[in-house]
């Protein structure tokens, strides 16, 4: 198929940034997404010309480095994936798609498609562990039977990926569903119990300190998100903060 | 000491259980006042980077850490799946130290130090210790003890698991260690840098030249000692399932700067994988191994039905199971569909050359759950008191039994596939996977370049010839949590005078001028082909004459390819941009001018092993019925100098000894 692509260019994260029309043809429906722009981009060296920065690594929807905003959509069309999943089998011949960055206040584009993830990881600095050092001596790993339902649940808000596609959906630029499913992971572990309410204050104040807004339930992160992070954690964590600063 | 003087590796006197033990006793210490005054790099943050800055900044040194994505959480090791071995014996089934040991070096088909190798079981049971305790969610049963599964070539469980994600909640832990000490100062993270060369001060690793990704500016960084845990160089071969950035630059670097590499040419090439679809891709998707524990693997028993299915006229589920050949049953009754990954994937092989692939390609075949569905679905429908003689409900149970283990890689399966693996059976060829070669150490993961380290996929350590599933995970965090904190000590506490390393010296001044004129080199060349063009011509090099099976004629050819290749390189290559700023192909060059030189010695290591011996499959060295014979003459461990080229490489041999095992010939009859 051939496809009309509308795509954010901007060379570094001070200069202006504007989209920039590109054609490209003979796509197979077998291909992913970011192999489509492969073949933009190889295409575009052959001319000379500087080919379009995006972030992937695994290809596969786990180290949650591809972020595009696909015609508005974070990950694009289909759902629970993320952009490096996504086939073209998706889209038809003559299709124009616009990519841009993940936007938000607290993501600086840093080139092209690139952002600025690093608040992510200074909310995680924030409280995002459990204290305790490597020894080789603590307690056997069967000493605390965990119901499985708990460690379940721990799991599927474990299982987020950092991607941020959250934020780019909520017309707030909220980091709740990311920060509520690392809070929530704890809280639900008994390793957790001992920090769980510095936690929680500790990175709810980082988070509201790197700019991201405030969740008005709108659901939209629930959404797009492609690990089906669910909303039910930022009542979890809402819990957890109110609990935590009453005492 | 000096360069190349702790080869061949010392290891500690005294029986093989008491040995780690007693090192420990015996090494020196860093007092905690003078860690404090002691830098350390490590360069990558994958489970055996991430692990072990967060371990030694724990212990009061202070770490700095690189990697070059934009988060020490996305390093390649998130995308691992199946899971991590530990001798814990929960399941009761006769596991113990000495087993995971036994099978891990029959599993490398003898070609892993003993030593090492028992130091890795000795220790895993402390890992699952330490990622529960650090709010790692492993799979757990009802009664809310740790679950555990099967993976391939033994005949205990003893695999931790986290779904289909295993690698990410372990990294994810690690990541979490890293934090609480970015938290507190000690690790200085530095995301989106490059290592780009290693620095020598008087012979040792005394710091590195790295590269900011997003500025383009060189940046020098000094240590006491340079920690490398980069990962695997599987990317040599352009598609394999490795992560698009994991290379093998800075393990090549250090390799050109005096560190010995080994065993290059062992390579695990995985047998489930999704099959290759055309020439645009750019990678390739695994299928976890744990699919093996319920998966059934088979081929039409007739080649007319072969031929039917490639054209499209016929459906897997229309062959009746009388026609279907399930070849590593057949082959293999003992260990059946759970045979060792080499033992697999050349069986598979061997099928599709005979004529009997699936797929439209013919490179694929089938891995079937239609008989584990309905086993589940009937035990299910009788424990809930239902028909189980029904066979809809039956099937209907088995499928949300099946989701519940595997949910995720089915629907990871469909949507590259476009195939609901739930109708109808998957389609896997092998792909490449890991390298069980590497920068070789001592057993205190030391290279022969002093205080210059190496951890996790980027050494050769503990698999030999062959890595079982679910031990690389293993093997990271060993090296990461509970290895290197110790034994980098025994080298620091000599160290503990030297003060603060200098950066404004010759030494990094000369090692930042050839990095620079390498960058420079690649914008200014006037080619007119894309860095990819010879990645890919170089990987299909090493699929067809160094891959799966090889032989003396195909790889002298493939040494030549490769040299051909790399002229052209330099010649041709084209890097758009400029040196500022970000530019993904310009370090995509460096990377591919380093797979260009590796390949060579990966050939040139194939070649000088005349025998066959786990994933290295030497045509001229089979026994009749096909399998790999090995050769007493190489039991050892083939460590490479650098001298000036690849081909100039000089070979160190480190005999192997076994005394704890005996060595016998690998059957999993
Ligand atoms: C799809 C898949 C599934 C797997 N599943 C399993 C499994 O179930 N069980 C198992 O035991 N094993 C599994 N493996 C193998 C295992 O995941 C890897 O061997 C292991 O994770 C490697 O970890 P590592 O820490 O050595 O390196 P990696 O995780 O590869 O990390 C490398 C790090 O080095 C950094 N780096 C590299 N070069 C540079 C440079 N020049 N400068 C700065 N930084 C650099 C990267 O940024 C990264 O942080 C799997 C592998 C794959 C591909
Ligand atoms: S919660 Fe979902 S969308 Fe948000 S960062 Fe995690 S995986 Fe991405
Ligand atoms: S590239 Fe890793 S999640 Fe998309």
């Amino acid at each position: 198929m051939n496809l009309k692509l509308k795509i954010w260019r901007q060379k570094n994260s001070t200069a202006k940034g504007k989209i920039v029309d590109y054609e490209v043809n003979e796509i197979s429906s077998d291909m992913s997404f970011l192999e489509m722009l492969d073949v933009l981009n190889a295409d575009l060296t052959e001319k000379g010309k500087e080919p379009v920065s995006f972030d992937h690594d695994c290809r596969e929807g786990i180290c949650g480095s591809c972020s595009l905003q696909i015609n508005g959509r974070p990950h694009g069309p289909d759902g629970a994936i993320t952009t490096c999943q996504l086939h073209m089998r998706k889209f038809k011949d003559g299709d124009s798609i616009v990519i841009e960055p993940f936007r938000a206040k607290a993501f600086p584009i840093v080139k092209d498609l690139i952002i600025d993830r690093s608040a992510f990881d200074r909310v995680q600095h924030a409280g995002a562990f459990v204290s305790v050092n490597t020894s080789g001596n603590t307690q056997d790993a069967n000493a605390t039977p965990i119901n499985k339902v708990d460690a379940d649940y721990a799991f599927d808000a474990a299982s987020c990926i950092g991607c941020g596609a959250c934020v780019a959906a909520c017309k707030n630029a909220s980091a709740m569903l990311f920060v509520s499913a690392k809070v929530s992971q704890y809280a639900l572990l008994p390793q957790g119990q001992v920090e769980r309410e510095k936690r929680v204050t500790d990175m709810v104040s980082q988070m509201d300190e790197e700019g991201f807004g405030a969740c008005t339930n709108t659901g939209a992160c629930e959404i797009e998100c492609p690990k089906g992070i669910s909303i039910t954690n930022i009542a979890r964590m809402n819990r957890e903060f109110i609990g935590s600063n009453l005492k | 000491m000096t360069l190349g003087e702790n080869f061949p590796a010392k290891t500690p006197e005294g029986p093989i259980e008491d040995k780690w033990t007693s090192y420990k006793n015996k090494i020196d210490l860093v007092n905690p006042a003078n860690k404090r005054l002691i830098d350390i790099i490590v360069v990558g943050t994958g489970l055996a980077g991430a692990s072990a800055a967060a371990s030694l900044a724990e212990l009061g040194y202070n770490v700095k850490a690189f990697c070059f994505q934009d988060s020490p959480r996305r390093a390649h090791s998130i995308a691992a799946q199946g899971g991590i071995n530990a001798s814990k014996n929960y399941m009761g089934d006769g596991d113990s130290d000495y087993r995971l040991f036994y099978d891990t070096v029959k599993g490398g088909d003898y070609r892993a130090r003993e030593e090492n190798v028992y130091r890795l079981a000795e220790v895993s049971g402390n890992i699952i210790d330490q990622c529960v305790a650090q709010g790692v969610p492993f799979a757990r049963d009802y009664g809310g003890l740790l679950d555990n599964r099967s993976f391939g070539g033994v005949l205990v469980s003893r695999t931790f698991y986290a779904k289909g994600q295993t690698g990410q909640q372990l990294l994810l832990g690690a990541y979490s260690a890293m934090n609480r000490q970015i938290a507190r100062g000690k690790i200085k993270m530095y995301n989106r840098h490059e290592m780009m060369d290693l620095v020598l001060v008087e012979g040792k690793a005394r710091g590195i030249i790295a590269k900011n990704l997003i500025t383009g500016d060189l940046e020098r960084h000094s240590a006491h000692a340079v920690v490398i845990a980069s990962g695997g160089y599987g990317n040599v071969f352009y598609l394999s399932t490795n992560a698009m950035g994991s290379n093998v630059s800075a393990a090549w670097k250090i390799h050109k700067k005096g560190a010995w590499f080994a065993n290059p040419c062992f390579t695990q090439i995985h047998p489930t994988c999704i099959p290759v679809s055309g020439d645009h891709q750019s990678k390739l998707t695994l299928m976890s191994e744990s699919l093996r524990n319920d998966g059934r693997i088979w081929v039409p028993a007739k080649e007319e039905d072969a031929k039917a299915i490639r054209s499209g006229k016929l459906k897997p589920t229309e062959i009746a199971e009388s026609d279907r050949d399930y070849f590593l049953e057949r082959r293999y009754p003992a260990f059946g569909n759970l045979v060792p990954r080499d033992v697999a994937s050349r069986a598979a092989k061997e099928r599709c050359d005979a004529g009997f692939g699936v797929n439209a390609t013919g490179e694929a075949v089938y891995l079937d759950f239609a008989s584990a569905m309905t086993r589940y679905g009937k035990e299910k429908a009788l424990v809930t008191h239902q028909d189980a003689s029904n066979e809809a409900l039956v099937l209907e149970l088995g499928k949300e039994i099946i989701a519940t283990k595997y949910g995720n890689l089915f629907q990871m399966y469909e949507k590259i596939v476009d195939q609901n693996p739930y109708e109808t059976p998957m389609m896997i060829y092998p792909a490449v996977h890991y390298t069980m070669g590497g920068v070789w150490v001592d057993y205190d993961l030391m290279t022969t370049i002093p205080g210059c380290y190496a951890i996790g996929e980027a050494n050769f350590s503990e698999h030999g010839a062959n890595r079982l599933g679910a031990s690389a995970l293993m093997q990271g965090l060993a090296d990461g949590y509970f290895v290197l904190p110790y034994t980098i000590g025994n080298y620091l506490a000599k160290d503990i005078r030297t003060g603060t390393i200098p950066v404004d010296t010759p030494e990094f001044a000369a090692a930042e001028k050839s990095v620079q004129k390498q960058l420079e080199l690649f914008i200014n060349n006037k080619g007119s082909k894309p860095v990819d063009y010879f990645h890919k011509k170089l990987g299909k090099v090493m699929w067809d004459k160094v891959g799966m099976s090889r032989n003396g004629r195909d790889l002298k050819n493939a040494v030549k390819d490769i040299q051909a290749i790399r002229d052209e390189f330099y010649k041709e290559v084209k890097v758009p941009g400029d040196l500022n700023g970000f530019n993904e192909e310009l370090a995509k060059a460096g990377r591919v001018a380093d797979f260009l030189e590796l390949g060579e010695l990966f050939a040139k290591d194939a070649l000088n092993r005349e025998e066959s011996c786990g994933g290295h499959f030497r045509e001229e060295y089979q026994t009749p019925e096909g399998e790999a014979k090995r050769d007493k003459a190489f039991q050892y461990v083939a460590a490479w100098e650098h001298s000036g080229a690849p081909k100039d490489a000089k070979l160190h041999k480190e005999m192997l000894d076994y005394k704890y095992i005996e060595v016998k010939e690998r059957s999993y009859k």
